[in-house]
């Protein structure tokens, strides 16, 4: 059940240490992002998963080990230089007022300029593209503030898009959306793994969305990884108590065949406690 | 070219290309326009008024000798420490206004000012010192304010909304320590003291617009350098530091040169109020572009200074006002009709 081989994968933490001031959030914890594989990371409130993804984006700076982007220690590589190679979805942004969709979406593309190359043939191409592959495009010089929030969340996507980079951290992409919007997000991060190839890792809370479209899957608790792999394998019943403290069934997703946790039911929950 | 419909690329040989907006940069024009306009009006006007076209003359060397002298060395450093000290607090302002992501994030409100005033009343009051001295007093007062500001409301990096609280507190204190130098003052001190305090242009001549004339010459390209920068940082810490900003660092040397800007003015013409908080918007407004127009809001912070200065000494004859007495009154008309759209918008 581990992806773990000789090959050494783009981004990786080494036995870091994380927290804020002096709470310590997880200790010595290891994780490989597998390239290529659409990552999610998954477990219960406060268990220090959005902490890890920081930690993978730079936000966060672990007091002890490191976090490894192709080799090199990330807090050591220039700003702009990793900006290039990791984009991140954070979990709040805030949409200038008055922002046009296309000016916001052509602010992905900063760390590809400079003070004297500030918008070429290129810069035009990928912002174009990026609002096409999002399905944005038509919504290109309407501002930001007129959206609902699916369509916003789009738009960020397609401004962390015109960043170009193989690999894209995403933080909660579906939180604060209605349940239509938060299978259009993931259906759409799907796609960009799969058609572009992109490596991407996002913090989900939803175990069934987790289960249904990440090829790899982390389950954490208290800091720790409880089980990585498929989600195949990873989803069960009992890793599912183990992890988030549940009783369930995991049956086969009718529509895709992946598996899907069906919470017991509280009279079989209540019993249970009981025979304890 | 539809996705940049307001932005015009400017794409030049090598590779290189500048993104213009044509709003912005007609703004702009017509901002530098008003502001020599302004500032050639300004020159004729006086206890001997000039017509325009002979200020225009002189300026170009082709004016009598007594036309020369009043232009030369009486007007124009007066009407240039006004151009020099609008701009300054007007891009204050904007980099103040984009760091707190608030409208009301002005060097006014978060103490800088009162800090300067502390800096000169000591030197005036406790020292009994020169003007140049007075003015070094007003920059230290507020570098040192801007710096307990800054270090107050540090806390795992500054935010906005904290910093605004941490001036507003900093300012209440340093009143009371304007107040209290007052009343220790004499009568010759403490009329000295007040004219300071209300912000004046008059009597102003090339000794206070070198300085800060310098001052800006190294500080504006230094701000417009960074001005990409915080428009990224605009979207939250987070979004910036995606998208490659470093983004305390950014903040900082920002905020320092917005400091040093607004210490600069002040020491130049007193904590003349209310620019550095309505030049920025009223910027925006006509560029219609959002986040911080940095280059505007300075050419706009000019032209405000500059018309009115010419209210002051037009509308009340021969009893001039002082300048920071009309942008006293124009600002708190606007800081008023500013908080009550803000609480309309729900944002305060």
């Amino acid at each position: 059940m581990n992806l773990r081989s000789a090959q050494v994968q783009r981004l990786t933490a080494e036995n870091v240490t994380l927290g804020y001031d002096q709470r310590v959030i997880a200790e010595n914890l290891s994780v490989e992002i597998p390239d290529n594989s659409f990552t999610v990371i998954v477990g219960p409130n406060a268990c220090g998963k959005s902490t890890l993804l920081r930690a993978l984006s730079r936000m966060l700076k672990p007091s002890q080990g490191r976090v490894l982007l192709d080799g090199q220690a990330i807090g050591s590589l220039p700003a702009k230089k990793v900006a290039k190679t990791l984009g991140l979805l954070p979990q709040s942004s805030i949409a200038p007022d008055g922002i046009t969709v296309a000016d916001l979406v052509s602010r992905g593309r900063y760390p590809h300029q400079g003070l004297l190359r500030q918008w070429s043939h290129e810069d035009e191409r990928i912002v174009t593209e990026s609002m096409a592959s999002t399905g944005v495009a038509e919504l290109a010089d309407r501002a930001v503030d007129e959206l609902s929030g699916g369509q916003r969340q789009r738009v960020w996507i397609a401004m962390a898009l015109a960043q170009q980079t193989p690999l894209l951290l995403l933080d909660e992409p579906t939180t604060y959306l209605d349940i239509q919007h938060q299978i259009d997000v993931l259906d759409l991060c799907a796609e960009l793994h799969e058609t572009q190839g992109r490596t991407l890792v996002a913090v989900l809370h939803d175990l069934n969305h987790a289960a249904r479209y990440a090829t790899h899957l982390i389950a954490m608790r208290g800091g720790k990884v409880i089980a990585e792999g498929p989600p195949q394998e990873v989803v069960t019943a009992e890793l599912v108590e183990k992890v988030f403290g549940l009783r369930c069934q995991v049956i086969d997703d009718p529509e895709t065949g992946t598996p899907l946790v069906i919470p017991a039911a509280r009279r079989s929950r209540a019993q249970a406690a009981a025979e304890v | 070219m539809t996705v940049t419909a307001k932005a015009r690329p400017v794409r030049l040989p090598g590779g290189m290309s500048l993104r213009i907006e044509r709003r912005a940069l007609a703004v702009g024009a017509l901002l530098v326009l008003a502001a020599f306009v302004m500032a050639v009006l300004l020159i004729g006007t006086g206890d001997f008024d000039i017509a325009p076209w002979d200020v225009v003359q002189t300026l170009l060397g082709n004016g009598t000798p007594a036309d020369d002298f009043i232009v030369n060395d009486l007007r124009l450093p007066r009407v240039l420490v006004a151009l020099l000290v609008g701009a300054a607090l007007g891009m204050a302002g904007a980099v103040f206004q984009s760091v707190t992501r608030n409208p009301l994030g002005s060097p006014d409100l978060l103490g800088f000012s009162y800090g300067s005033a502390v800096g000169a009343l000591v030197v005036i009051i406790l020292l009994k010192g020169s003007a140049t001295e007075v003015a070094a007093g007003a920059l230290l007062g507020g570098l040192l304010a801007g710096a307990a500001v800054y270090l107050l409301a540090y806390k795992r990096g500054i935010h906005g909304y904290r910093l605004v609280l941490v001036g507003i507190g900093a300012s209440a204190m340093l009143l009371a320590a304007i107040q209290y130098l007052i009343t220790k003052a004499q009568l010759v001190e403490a009329s000295r003291a007040m004219v300071w305090l209300t912000g004046s242009l008059a009597g102003r001549d090339w000794a206070q617009v070198w300085p800060l004339l310098a001052t800006c010459a190294v500080l504006f390209p230094l701000v417009l350098g960074q001005s990409r920068a915080l428009r990224m940082i605009e979207m939250g810490d987070d979004a910036a530091y995606a998208v490659g900003v470093r983004v305390e660092r950014t903040r900082l040397l920002l905020m320092l040169a917005a400091i040093l800007l607004t210490t600069a003015a002040s020491a130049a013409a007193g904590p003349i109020s209310f620019v550095a908080l309505a030049a920025p918007q009223l910027a925006r407004r006509l560029t219609g572009s959002p986040g911080a127009n940095l280059l505007s809001a300075a050419l706009m912070g000019s032209v405000v200074l500059l018309l009115s200065d010419w209210a002051s000494q037009r509308a009340f004859g021969a009893d001039q006002l002082p300048v920071g007495v009309v942008t006293g009154l124009v600002g708190g008309v606007y800081l008023l009709w500013l908080l009550v759209t803000e609480r309309k918008a729900g944002r305060i």
